[in-house]
């Protein structure tokens, strides 16, 4: 937005483009206190107005329909998840001091690398593009949805497999931990133990993520 | 200004939805199920069949005091009940009930994406209070919220991700216009799943276990008085309320019936929601609560499967017509 050209420059800006800047100091300063905080389940609930103010950025940016599937996945599947983790180990209310982590500086380090190279590519690929939030517009679901399926159906069958993988992954994972354990003894236990099995695996990790 | 003036009576008329539908649900509750059990129900409040009795409820719990527990998380115990609450509200904007620009708060274009996030918010209401009360038995009420969610808003996005291939759009008020009669026993599976998964996010019996007062006293909500324990209770009636014009829209055809075009579509909604919503009570009078792992089981060993089968019959059916 800096590096405006002459019929976009930045120093009349329009309405949309100051609430775009200011919810994006407000998902900036949640995204840090969810990293800074102490307590482990408010860096959870600050992720939610992270996940929430991006979203909010999409629908700034006409991209309805990413906006919602994020609100969707990430507050709605991914926060809880990672909720229900921290439930299940350990959700202590107030400070817990021993959350720290020791290599806090390495991620730091790592963090802000792998922002400036983010930041640099999207600079450097869309500077000179701009969006017509006046006209139709370009990131409705019909237009996301032909250049997903036109432009990018390779990608996006690739990830379908990679996550298909995991989800096979987290089924092994599961069931080898359970055949470790005692075979099933009396009666019908088995039947009423095989179906957790999948949230089970589903919330292993964030079970490990947790409890960072 | 005209324009303003529009939005501004939108919201008002929804807004007055928000706060009205769901008493009307929760006095029908008082009422169908006192006579289905053999009783009468309130009848002394306000004087016709005791259809005062909520508003005397609320005035009760507008005057009881608000405790935070002592060991509780202050500020996350207070927020819950907000939380909770108004993702419905939002929904409520985007459910068309007449054909028409006129009919529906506010035309959203991913409409079923909308409503199905927002309706997924408000669950993090449940957890949030479930973990700030500091109360074990709220802890327990909040787990087993998420877990219910976790298992339960798959089914619901598939099914509802099948009526949305049958229209070809995913917004609500395209999905009605494209709605046609033989679409009801066509996607009857999907109807059935996503009312049966949407019933078990709102944690409406038989899908109460979250708030099993036999054995976790009331869940999440445990610890909450007053106005803030109302706030939840009104949450769950709403819930109801958005559920069944979700359902009524996506499966039931919404405006469309007898004179349906002629600008009483609106009749046909309310009367297909009000059946619904008749169901939910019926169903909660009827069926014990489950337990846990049957809970589980019934989401994982048959609605998904069933709602992935939903899928491939519409797309099927959508490839041979086409």
């Amino acid at each position: 937005m800096i590096l405006a050209q002459a019929p976009h420059g930045f120093l009349s800006p329009t309405g949309v483009e100051i609430a775009f800047l200011l919810v994006g100091l407000v998902t900036f300063g949640a995204a840090l206190v969810s990293v800074t905080t102490k307590q482990l389940v408010h860096a959870a609930l600050w992720l939610v107005v992270t996940l929430g103010g991006l979203a909010v950025e999409y629908l700034l940016l006409t991209a309805e329909f990413i906006a919602w599937v994020q609100v969707l996945i990430y507050v709605g599947s991914v926060v809880v998840l990672l909720l229900f983790g921290l439930m299940l180990t350990r959700a202590p209310i107030g400070r817990s001091p021993d959350a720290d982590s020791a290599n806090r500086w390495a991620a730091l380090t790592v963090a802000v690398a792998a922002a400036t190279a983010l930041v640099w590519v999207v600079v450097d690929a869309f500077r000179a593009t701009w969006i017509d939030l006046d006209g139709p517009a370009a990131g409705s679901t019909e237009a996301t949805g032909a250049s997903l399926f036109q432009n990018w159906v390779l990608p996006f069958e690739a990830l379908s497999v990679l996550l298909l993988a995991a989800l096979v992954g987290a089924i092994v994972l599961s069931r080898k931990a359970k055949a470790e354990r005692s075979s099933p003894s009396l009666n019908s236990r088995d039947t009423d133990e095989s179906s957790p099995s999948v949230p089970d695996a589903r919330k292993n990790p964030a079970e490990q993520e947790g409890a960072r | 200004m005209n324009d303003a003036l529009d939005v501004a009576l939108r919201l008002l008329i929804v807004f007055v939805v928000f706060l009205t539908f769901p008493l009307i649900v929760g006095q029908a509750e008082h009422k169908v199920m006192a006579h289905m059990q053999g009783r009468l129900g309130p009848m002394y409040a306000g004087g016709f069949h005791g259809w005062a009795q909520l508003v005397a409820d609320g005035v009760k719990f507008a005057q009881k005091e608000d405790i935070v527990p002592a060991g509780a998380d202050r500020r996350i115990f207070q927020l819950a009940p907000a939380v909770a609450l108004l993702p419905y509200l939002l929904v409520l904007l985007a459910i068309p009930i007449g054909p028409g620009e006129g009919a529906v708060g506010e035309v959203v274009d991913a409409g079923v994406f909308f409503v199905l996030a927002v309706m997924g918010v408000g669950v993090l209401g449940s957890l949030m209070a479930g973990w700030a009360s500091a109360n074990k038995f709220s802890l327990l009420g909040g787990l087993r919220t998420a877990a219910q969610l976790l298992a339960y808003e798959l089914p619901m996005l598939l099914t509802a991700a099948s009526v949305a291939m049958a229209a070809g759009t995913v917004s609500l008020p395209g999905i009605v216009d494209a709605f046609e009669w033989w679409w009801l026993p066509w996607q009857i599976v999907g109807a059935i799943v996503f009312f049966t998964a949407g019933l078990a996010e709102l944690q409406r019996p038989p899908f109460d276990m979250p708030v099993a007062d036999s054995e976790i006293i009331f869940g999440a909500y445990t610890e909450y008085t007053g106005l803030r324990f109302a706030l939840f209770l009104l949450a769950e009636y709403a819930g109801i309320v958005v559920l069944c014009g979700l359902t009524t829209v996506l499966f039931l055809g919404g405006w469309h019936g007898p004179w349906g075009a002629d600008g009483l579509g609106w009749v046909w909604t309310l009367l297909k929601s009000a059946v619904l919503a008749f169901v939910v009570i019926w169903l909660r009078v009827t069926y014990p609560r489950l337990r846990e792992d049957q809970l589980q089981k019934l989401s994982w060993t048959l609605l998904v499967p069933l709602s992935l089968a939903q899928i491939a019959l519409t797309g099927v059916v959508k490839v041979v017509i086409s």
